[in-house]
């Protein structure tokens, strides 16, 4: 099964050399780098299916305006592991060999910061659809803003003091306990952030514990949390880990609630929740399918149709990045890198899936809403929406 | 107190995994001076057994047990029958080369059979107890009992069988034992058998303290428990024991008492520092290297 694509690949390749020289048919080629395998594969599918789920709709309607052509999309999909040195391999391979006009993904932060840099380096279009790691769009070396690098998704800038907010104001919430992955750039970062914008609302967080990726006993950690009984347990975690802490957590009779971060938002994080132990928990999140914009209904309706599940917000948010890649490559009206650079870049709004996105002078991220989710009842739950 | 006394269950619990675990690195060496690395990845095979057992009928914990340990048995002799047996006398490093091919492979099928993780189906009534201030659960006390027992079975058989005196006889002189009309090559599958039983037992517990289950997790647990059999002094069982309950314990009370970012270089410098005075492991005996 998984071999057929190649196999037709590598078939259709010898029957185009077989009848020689003919012209392959010009098409705009995006490259999606995915995490396909690894610590996360549900975002990797999920970020698949939303791009070539876009793919398809262009390709039905005839294609992709350009210029004067119309043009069909050409999907070029790349495993990166979920590993910093495979996503910056994937770009270099979508870029350099397979001459992809945009890239859209890596989605985790600590792939799209090293595929970032290769974007940058070789001059094409990075659309990371779900990276809120400030750094993802900054030069590791001059620490200035990436020309080439792009997201879809708010930062944790904004992420996190809307946690922080939320915990205090609305859970009342005086004490807090962080537990992260100090080895994965999304939680570090949104933990720092969490930290200095709960004290900054007037709480106060009595514990930052940590553990490194591949962790499966947090007893320890736990433990130490249990001692200083805070008011919430803040854990960025993805949604393969969060129902193991939490069930650890529990049965240690910690009752805290949790909260967490973007990273949970698969629905996953509930099938793996076998204990329930999530049950009432909050997490800050892109979108919400309870959403009543009308874009969204009809992408979630369509997602729903094509693959029987609904879409979570990775799927969401690289449908935004791919119709933005593709407006872009029609604006700027030529298959030219740096024009389609130059239209992304000159971009101020843009209304899509997870809202409204503005684009700020020379910002890479555009200021867009975040949702507060509750998981109730084995689901996920819109609680509140907060405006940037 | 009470605080160090909950770290202790903790690290008591995280022990006697790496404890089943290293025993199946100690046997294999202990036999054929090889070391096995697809353990680690047969550990995890154990934990995907349950998983299809309990999908296919719903069965108690015990009988869970015995079948999953069972698969394992049989996968390990098949792996030693057709990954190992045909390199016994080829260069060490090829051997080595084998099992981690062997290992890639079991991973590998596994992610490709299942690449999402899995939540692990609760097969026990898991209750909490609080005994003066100390959490303690049922499940808890199933791992550390279990392992103790198969534990203490191994030595038993080990020590006090002829089958284990075969075993030890293996290991002291490979070349002399045939010679005696002992079948070698019978014991050496049974002592990969056995070895995969644990690994399969520690899986099946594994899964159910960590109840989500996926294709990479045999990866550290492996790595750490096979350390943990170097600490002990690998080829001793008794050993292993020692090593794994060390490791568990070094990692739990360094997060206990330090700041938890630091676990990894404290437990593993001070792991190195035995190395350094006891450069066998702890139990393990010098021996000379046979050109």
């Amino acid at each position: 099964m998984r071999n057929l694509p190649a196999l037709t690949a590598i078939l259709c390749s010898g029957a185009f050399l077989l009848t020689s020289c003919q012209p392959s048919k010009p098409s705009v080629k995006i490259g999606i780098n995915a995490e396909l395998t690894g610590e996360m594969p549900a975002v990797g599918a999920s970020c698949r299916q939303a791009a070539e789920l876009f793919a398809e709709q262009v390709n039905k309607g005839g294609g992709l305006a350009v210029g004067a052509a119309k043009l069909p999309i050409q999907l070029s999909v790349v495993d990166n592991s979920c590993k910093a040195d495979q996503s910056a391999a994937a770009a270099q391979r979508l870029i350099s060999q397979d001459g992809v006009l945009v890239m859209v993904g890596p989605d985790a932060s600590s792939c799209a910061i090293p595929a970032g840099e290769i974007a940058e380096a070789l001059g094409c279009l990075m659309i990371s659809p779900w990276s809120t790691n400030p750094k993802t769009t900054v030069d590791s070396t001059t620490g200035k803003t990436k020309k080439n690098v792009f997201r879809a998704c708010f930062t944790d800038r904004f992420e996190s003091p809307v946690l922080a907010a939320f915990a205090t104001k609305k859970l009342n919430a005086k004490t807090a306990a962080v537990l992260y992955d100090v080895s994965s750039e999304a939680p570090t970062s949104q933990s720092a952030l969490f930290k200095e914008a709960f004290e900054k609302a007037g709480g106060k967080v009595v514990a930052m514990e940590t553990y490194t990726t591949g962790d499966r006993d947090f007893s320890a950690q736990l433990t130490k949390i249990r001692e200083t009984a805070p008011d919430i347990i803040y854990l960025p975690a993805p949604y393969n880990d969060t129902p193991l802490i939490a069930s650890q957590a529990r049965q240690l009779g910690i009752k805290a609630p949790f909260l967490g971060s973007d990273a949970w938002s698969s629905p996953d994080i509930i099938k793996l929740d076998a204990g329930k132990n999530l049950e009432g928990s909050y997490f800050c999140n892109h979108y919400s399918t309870e959403t009543p914009n009308p874009k969204a209904k009809q992408f979630i309706a369509d997602y729903r149709a094509r693959y029987g599940n609904d879409p979570d917000d990775v799927a969401a948010l690289t449908y935004d990045a791919m119709t933005l890649a593709a407006n872009r490559i029609a604006a700027a009206g030529k298959t030219d890198r740096a024009a389609v650079r130059d239209a992304m870049a000159s971009t101020r709004s843009f209304d899509g899936v997870t809202g409204h996105f503005v684009y700020p002078e020379g910002a890479r991220e555009p200021a867009k809403s975040a949702v507060i989710m509750q998981i109730k009842d084995g689901g996920f739950h819109w609680v509140s929406t907060v405006e940037p | 107190m009470k605080y160090l006394a909950q770290q202790a269950i903790n690290a008591l619990q995280l022990g006697s995994i790496y404890a089943l675990i290293a025993l199946g690195y100690s046997m294999v060496y202990g036999v054929l001076t090889m070391i096995n690395f697809a353990h680690g990845d047969v550990f995890m095979l154990g934990a995907f057994f349950c998983l299809l057992l309990i999908a296919i009928v719903p069965v108690p914990f015990w009988l869970a047990l015995i079948v999953v340990m069972g698969a394992t048995a049989l996968l390990g002799t098949l792996i030693e029958r057709f990954a190992y047996r045909p390199l016994r006398n080829a260069p060490r490093v090829s051997a080595i080369i084998t099992a981690l091919g062997c290992g890639l492979v079991i991973q590998n099928t596994t992610l490709g059979i299942s690449p999402y993780a899995r939540p692990m189906p609760h097969l026990l009534d898991n209750t909490t107890f609080q005994l003066g201030g100390l959490t303690i659960t049922t499940l808890q006390m199933i791992i550390i009992g279990v392992s103790v027992a198969l534990m203490v079975a191994l030595d038993f058989l080990i020590r006090k069988t002829s089958f284990g005196m075969a075993m030890r006889a293996i290991s002291s002189d490979r070349a002399t034992v045939p010679l005696l009309g002992i079948p070698a090559n019978r014991v050496i599958a049974v002592t990969f058998a056995l070895g995969a039983a644990l690994g399969g037992a520690a899986g099946l517990l594994y899964g159910m303290a960590y109840p989500v289950v996926s294709a990479a997790m045999g990866i550290s647990v492996g790595w750490k428990a096979f350390v943990a059999a170097v600490i002990g002094g690998i080829g001793n069982m008794r050993g292993a024991v020692l090593g794994a309950f060390l490791l568990g314990g070094v990692e739990v009370m360094t997060v206990a008492v330090l700041p938890s970012t630091y676990r990894d270089l404290i437990s593993y410098s001070l792991l190195l520092l035995i190395l350094v005075f006891k450069p066998h492991g702890l139990l393990g005996k010098p021996t000379l290297q046979k050109a």
